[in-house]
């Protein structure tokens, strides 16, 4: 006999609405994670030449905004494909 | 319960066009933009006071960080329209949106599932139509830009070259980054902006008082840094496509 458990798993599962629940959760989940990890090693990377070279933080200011905004839109992406499991 | 729609909701229909809220929101902003330009500089005073100082101000700073990009003034002068367009317009529609009323205040309307709320004004860059245009708009004038600046067959040498196969499939991809570059614009303004404005819902929603100033303010920095990023990155694959390797 099956378990109460694998029961309720697998009966979570058949459903379209709760399937489509745990994408959207799992997507964002997942899809912020690299984000979030390249943008800390750009910032600290960045802070690093700045601290070395404070005259040309201007310069890599600018440069360090850029790559943050460029990392930033992968978990932007995956924001847009969640909402639209979501809501269409 | 809350009703969240992706798609812009049209307020009125005439002759088969439909005029949806976002779409009134960029007027109001457009209008705004106008308006302060026509009333600020109707009669420009040699020596600048008050607020056509501090536009002039504000002038001279996106000039100068354009100059450290482009390399001379005259280079950035000469890109400075399609940049600083691009920033003004996407930071008023931003902060006009934040506005109270936008999206709250609104029409009952009767449609095939009972009665849906539809709101007069919404922020303008929660339409994926308002900012695939600007995506479009943006990489179509920065090859433009290209061509215009270094002439037709250097630019689509970069794009289509015969030389050696290397060279050939890293034309394709440049290509391919082209197209690439039209989404990530655009879905990078859309997902901020609609993503700040579930938010906002929401957080009304749960607890409408107190709760929302950090997110609110958090929507104002959101808005700027939007803007400020677009622009940076017309600027810069400007910079790139107008130069000479």
């Amino acid at each position: 006999m099956e378990s109460e458990v694998t029961k309720i798993a697998t009966g979570a599962l058949l459903d379209t609405e709760s399937v489509k629940l745990l994408a959207t959760a799992l997507v964002m989940g997942i899809g912020s994670i690299a984000p979030a990890l390249a943008i800390g090693l750009l910032a600290g990377k960045g802070l690093e030449a700045i601290g070395r070279n404070p005259e040309a933080a201007g310069k890599i200011q600018t440069a360090m905004i850029l790559s943050i905004a460029f990392a930033e839109a992968v978990a932007i992406y995956a924001l847009v494909v969640a909402l639209i499991i979501k809501f269409v | 319960m809350l009703r969240i729609e992706i798609a812009a909701e049209p307020i009125i229909s005439l002759l088969g066009l439909s005029l949806t809220n976002t779409l009134l929101m960029s007027g109001v902003s457009t209008v705004f933009l106008g308006s302060l330009a026509i009333l600020v500089f109707r009669s420009p005073q040699l020596i600048p006071s008050g607020v056509q100082n501090a536009f002039e101000t504000l002038m001279d700073m996106i000039l100068g960080m354009m100059e450290g990009v482009f390399g001379t003034r005259e280079r950035a002068e000469k890109f400075f329209p399609l940049v600083a367009t691009i920033f003004f317009f996407i930071l008023t529609s931003n902060w006009l949106g934040i506005l109270p009323g936008i999206g709250s205040v609104g029409l009952y309307e009767a449609t095939s599932e009972g009665e849906k709320f539809v709101p007069l004004f919404r922020s303008a860059a929660s339409d994926i139509n308002f900012t695939l245009a600007l995506g479009i708009i943006t990489v179509f004038a920065v090859n433009v830009f290209g061509v215009a600046a270094i002439g037709a067959t250097k630019h689509f040498s970069k794009f289509f070259s015969f030389r050696n196969p290397i060279d050939f499939f890293v034309g394709i991809l440049e290509f391919i980054s082209e197209i690439a570059k039209i989404i990530s614009f655009s879905f990078r303004l859309f997902g901020n902006v609609f993503a700040g404005e579930v938010l906002l819902v929401i957080t009304g929603f749960l607890v409408p008082y107190l709760i929302p100033v950090p997110f609110l303010m958090l929507e104002i920095f959101v808005g700027f840094i939007q803007a400020l990023v677009f622009a940076m990155l017309a600027m810069v694959f400007t910079s790139i496509a107008v130069s000479h390797h």
